[in-house]
């Protein structure tokens, strides 16, 4: 099946398939996301108005049989940080918009009244439907409804109430194979899809299959692809604890932002570590091991069942963990994972909010550790678009302005993650420069800083932090072309078998001879395109650094400050 | 000399969470894994006292010595 744009302009409800342009054939996941925003979005339009556009995009190998596969993007002009934003998630969306050979998904304009619409993806093309019953539901309804409503066992991508209600922490949710939701989280491209008064797309993929140029190449390349994977012992620790195993190391070094970022260890750390979670979810019934979609071989996902033996969450994601537990000082994990479980249902970005809740703990709307307070107020504030909810569902950000608070931990607006910059000098870089506000996944220094992978760089020093950040950056922004899950790189940075065999597979899939050069240029080229936009849409050098309390507030237990100066932040982009 | 070791992950298995140990002047990060029966190449990162260290590193006497096998996440 040949790739094909599918374009959807929710103006005059009007949908066409058109040809690949040239220059956009050799990409795909965020390097065709950010390609597209930049050549067809106004860098300074309104992000909820009918000038921004919203695209997906499956990956160059996702929908193929290449483990690890299933990532989808999501590119627009983020609501939240004013920047270039890609989003990317597993579920089985990725794969199924592969199979109906839409290369991407472009939705443009804005319909002119109050009504809300679903999309229908087929190999034939998309059909808009008004819709009304799934409006003002959370996703996991819209998940189980819409499932039963169709035929097959279609793709759902979706988003919440506060997709709806425009917050600018909204997510977008995929569904994965079980009903469980992965989310394209950061960035409120859900308030996005809302401004297009799209309420979900399904994707029904029928006989559709991706195209391989070379069968043989193909297979014997995703075997070496798939052992490099299962061999590296990150993965092992992956599949048993999930991404939650990270708690106890970061607290450990001192590096676990706490109490909204006053302190780098927390007291509780233990109760809401990775194998207090195991151990949990082990003598509740549920499942350490879970794939998000079919064909990972890593399987960080978990089943996370209440005291009862009843599911209360998956995809139990440290950051999520951290910013709900240690940021809020939060040391109960069921509190944590029916947050979770919440945010989810609600569609708004489980790190974004977290730290919103401990700005607003900082500024005494609740207290700090109130895990069944938090619950509250996002069922009956947030869920429901209250005054305070929207505060909330604003970020973290729009709480600090709202209540005068100083200490706020943003970098263009977006909340900073889980690895504190001051005691892990590298990850400031990277939220420093990033294109797309403060994200640990566009340049993870933590493998190396922390975790030994990749080398070991010293995270309280300043010597070679901006070149392992810059190197981090234009692998990242070329793996998350390729529909690869980002925890590939701990294989590849380690394991010289691995890069090779997933050229090889990019290779076999469209019968192209890439090399390593080719893919280091064009991680280089997406942050330099990314770049570009942010510039046209009025940032500078000057909206690349951290706020200032990062410069002057010392952070126990190593009593360090981030003392980068700009000029040398700014040699980030000698490249 | 008293030292506080701490295991981490799948290393807790059989052993323990975390334990005040006796051990004598000269000790090295690595005698401590080695005596508990982990081998050396499963060991991803160790801290002394919160910063990073190797098997080689020297312990010195009230030291909290943190070992963890090969993880990741993010």
């Amino acid at each position: 099946m040949t790739d094909k744009i599918f374009r959807i302009n929710m103006t005059d409800l009007t949908t066409g398939i058109e040809d690949v342009p040239a220059a956009w054939a050799g990409h795909g996941g965020r390097g065709l996301t950010s390609t597209v925003v930049a050549a067809e979005v106004e860098p300074t339009c309104h992000p909820l108005g009918p000038k921004n556009k919203l695209v997906f995009a499956p990956g160059l190998l996702s929908g193929t049989l290449a483990a690890n596969s299933g990532r989808i993007s999501v590119g627009a002009k983020s609501p939240l940080t004013g920047t270039i934003k890609e989003a990317n998630a597993g579920g089985s969306g990725a794969q199924f918009l592969a199979r109906c050979g839409c290369k991407a998904l472009i939705i443009e304009g804005q319909p002119r009244n109050d009504r809300w619409y679903s999309l229908t993806v087929t190999p034939e093309g998309v059909v808009i439907n008004e819709e009304n019953e799934m409006i003002g539901k959370g996703n996991y309804e819209v998940v189980e409804t819409v499932t039963a409503r169709l035929p097959g066992k279609p793709g759902i991508i979706t988003i919440g109430p506060a997709g709806e209600m425009r917050m600018a922490a909204a997510n977008i949710s995929v569904k994965d194979p079980d009903g469980g939701l992965r989310s394209c989280g950061r960035g409120g491209l859900g308030a996005v899809m809302g401004s297009k008064k799209i309420k979900f797309i399904a994707i029904d993929p029928g006989d559709g299959k991706v195209d391989i140029a070379d069968q043989a190449k193909f297979r014997d390349a995703n075997r070496a692809f798939a052992k490099a994977l299962v061999d590296h012992p990150v993965s092992k620790a992956l599949g048993q604890y999930g991404t939650n195993v990270l708690v106890n190391i970061i607290n450990e070094a001192g590096a676990l932002p706490t109490r909204n970022f006053t302190s780098g260890q927390f007291d509780g750390h233990d109760r809401i570590s990775g194998e207090t979670m195991h151990d949990t979810i082990v003598a509740r019934g549920g499942k350490p091991k879970h794939n998000c979609h079919p064909g990972c071989v890593i399987q960080c996902s978990q089943i996370y069942n209440d005291a009862d033996g009843k599911k209360l969450t998956s995809g139990f994601e440290y950051e999520s963990i951290w910013a709900m537990g240690a940021d809020c000082c939060i040391d109960n994990l069921d509190h944590i994972a029916e947050a979770d479980r919440i945010m989810d249902d609600i569609g708004i970005d489980s790190i974004e909010t977290p730290v919103a809740f401990a700005v607003a703990m900082e500024a005494g709307v609740l207290p700090f550790g109130d895990g069944p307070g938090v619950c509250r107020i996002l069922r009956e504030d947030v869920a429901k678009g209250t005054a305070l909810g929207r505060i909330i569902g604003g970020g973290a950000g729009a709480v600090g302005r709202a209540f005068g608070v100083t200490r706020v931990p943003t970098v263009k607006n977006q909340a900073i993650p889980a690895y504190d910059p001051r005691a892990i000098k590298g990850i400031g870089i990277t939220y420093a420069t990033s294109t797309q506000g403060a994200d640990h996944t566009m340049g993870y220094t933590i493998a190396t800083n922390i975790l030994g992978v990749g080398g070991k760089i010293d995270p309280l020093t300043k010597e070679g932090q901006v070149e392992l950040s810059r190197n981090l950056q234009i692998a990242t922004a070329a793996i998350d072309s390729t529909g690869m899950c980002l925890f590939i790189a701990f294989a590849a940075l380690d394991d010289q078998t691995c890069l090779p065999a997933l050229i090889d597979l990019i290779n076999a899939r469209f019968g192209t001879s890439l090399v390593g050069d080719d893919v280091v240029n064009l991680g280089k080229s997406i942050l330099k395109t990314e770049r570009a936009f942010n510039i046209a849409a009025g940032f500078t050098s000057v909206d690349d650094r951290l706020p200032e309390f990062f410069y002057t507030e010392p952070l126990p237990p190593h009593n360090v400050v981030f003392d980068f100066s700009g000029e040398e932040i700014d040699t980030f982009w000698n490249f | 000399m008293q030292v506080t070791v701490k295991l981490f992950a799948f290393f807790r298995d059989g052993r323990f969470k975390e334990e005040g140990r006796e051990y004598p002047a000269g000790t090295v990060v690595g005698d401590v894994v080695d005596e508990l029966g982990i081998g050396r190449d499963e060991v991803g990162v160790v801290m002394i006292n919160s910063l990073q260290r190797s098997l080689e590193s020297p312990i010195g006497d009230g030291d909290v010595v943190a070992i963890f096998p090969v993880i990741g996440g993010g």
